[in-house]
């Protein structure tokens, strides 16, 4: 990973290698829900180089700080994601089960 | 703690289609946007709170469910996770011994990488371009089928493919063949074990997930004789890797009527609708048009092509209700499918925490 300029650190730019539109416009997703970031975007500057720039400018926070913890939330929002969905699939197949059993009495 | 006016509260939560376009499509993401209102727009915690997911509909490789509390940001995430980044096995070498039938051999070796595998990548490596091929990254295919002279035509299909447990059978070609005849000679492939003899594949062998795709036909005297090496890969590579047919979502439709429609005007809605979205209920007033199944609706805005029907009928979409679409080729089920992608995006994220600290 890149860094942009180190004079300020409170206003970056990222530079992700290997990753797209899937991660980047995820994390410009949580990074803008966070109240210490003033703004936040990003940028793919050539389709053909798989990289994105992420830029975040934050109220006084180090960025790569604030950037961190957004990646942290967007991981926790992902295991909650996971745990409702396995437990969605879970009550959907107890419920079929109880139907089928109904049938066949 | 205060609550946005209606109007600013729609326009937050829907997406109007209107008869010429839709609007408000872009969500207001910035935690401030509502500050001047006293309303926070962070809602974090109201995420894990409000978030949740109905299954509609679970079979062997197709599977529907509703998300809803969620941004666009993740589900599309997850979308183009489960098309271009979650691994499959297909096959990817080819080594043709012989090929007398009609089809060119760079065409038969593409029709078979497409074909979908029953294995479960989970239990493979990706094979780099330096590694050998081993019985942890590659799994071999034997094809051996001609059709004899004077026979019928026939055609040969995916269930014709042979796992080879052991590995390749074609030797290598050696500079000095005379040298040690004893030796054990070498083939395309260095397994040091039998695929056979791992638990997880004596129970359930490996094979093409539909037995009945046409591979090529022969004519009499025609004949194919070759070798197909399967590894892991992903869809961003080459779509054969992808494990999905297809995954979508669509936003869940809202169809509002803003005035009450009776009599010849609500039979004339009704017959509008090419999905019926519309039924007529008997009042004490009349016959009334309602909202029966807004779920069906395809937001074609039929409905409202008409002069004036804008004023009667409302086409709106809930921004945070997704209805999930996944269908599998078959070598994962659908809901597994799921898990692995939202596994892939956390570990997206812990990447970039480890390159952060």
């Amino acid at each position: 990973m890149e860094h942009g300029s180190y004079k300020n650190p409170s206003a970056s730019t990222f530079s992700l290698s290997e990753e797209d539109h899937t991660l980047a416009n995820s994390l410009r997703f949580v990074l803008n829900k966070d109240p210490r970031v003033t703004f936040c975007g990003y940028s793919i500057p050539h389709p053909s180089e798989a990289k994105v720039n992420i830029r975040v400018q934050t109220t006084g926070d180090h960025a790569s700080e604030v950037l961190k913890d957004s990646c942290q939330n967007l991981m926790n929002i992902c295991e909650h994601v996971r745990n409702t969905f396995e437990n969605a699939v879970d009550e959907y197949r107890n419920s079929e089960a109880t139907d089928s059993m109904a049938i066949t009495h | 703690m205060p609550e946005l006016p209606e109007h600013l509260e729609l326009k937050r939560t829907r997406v109007s289609c209107n008869f010429d376009a839709p609007t408000d499509t872009e969500p207001i993401l910035y935690s401030g946007a509502y500050a001047s209102m006293g309303v926070d727009n962070t809602n974090m915690e109201d995420f894990f709170k409000n978030f949740k997911i109905k299954i509609n509909r679970l079979t062997e490789d197709e599977i529907e469910f509703d998300m809803v509390g969620i941004d666009a940001a993740l589900a599309n995430a997850f979308r183009r996770i489960l098309i271009a980044e979650v691994p499959t096995m297909a096959i990817e070498k080819v080594f043709i011994a012989n090929n007398t039938s009609v089809i060119q051999d760079e065409v038969l070796a593409h029709r078979l990488g497409l074909i979908p595998l029953n294995v479960d990548p989970r239990l493979f490596e990706y094979k780099s371009e330096k590694d050998l091929p081993n019985e942890k990254n590659t799994i071999v295919f034997g094809l051996h089928a001609r059709c004899e002279r004077g026979a019928p035509r026939n055609t040969v299909k995916s269930d014709e493919l042979k796992w080879l447990p052991n590995g390749s059978e074609f030797l290598l070609a050696t500079e000095d063949n005379d040298s040690d005849p004893a030796a054990k000679a070498r083939t395309y492939t260095s397994f040091s074990c039998g695929q056979d003899s791992l638990p997880e594949f004596s129970v359930n062998p490996i094979c093409a997930r539909h037995p009945d795709i046409t591979i090529a036909r022969l004519g009499p005297g025609q004949e194919i004789e070759l070798e197909a090496h399967a590894v892991k890969g992903v869809g961003k590579e080459h779509a054969k890797w992808s494990p999905v047919a297809t995954a979508w979502y669509r936003m869940l439709p809202e169809v509002v009527l803003l005035q009450d429609v009776y009599d010849e005007k609500a039979e004339k809605l009704v017959r509008k609708c090419p999905v019926n979205v519309f039924d007529i209920e008997d009042v004490a007033n009349g016959r009334k048009a309602v909202v029966a199944r807004p779920r069906a609706c395809t937001l074609c805005r039929e409905c409202i092509r008409e002069e004036g029907w804008d004023q009667y009928v409302a086409l709106r979409r809930k921004r945070d209700h997704f209805i999930f679409t996944i269908e599998s080729t078959g070598a994962l089920p659908p809901e597994v499918l799921f898990t692995e992608a939202v596994k892939i995006l956390e570990d997206k994220c812990e990447r970039v925490i480890t390159e952060l600290s």
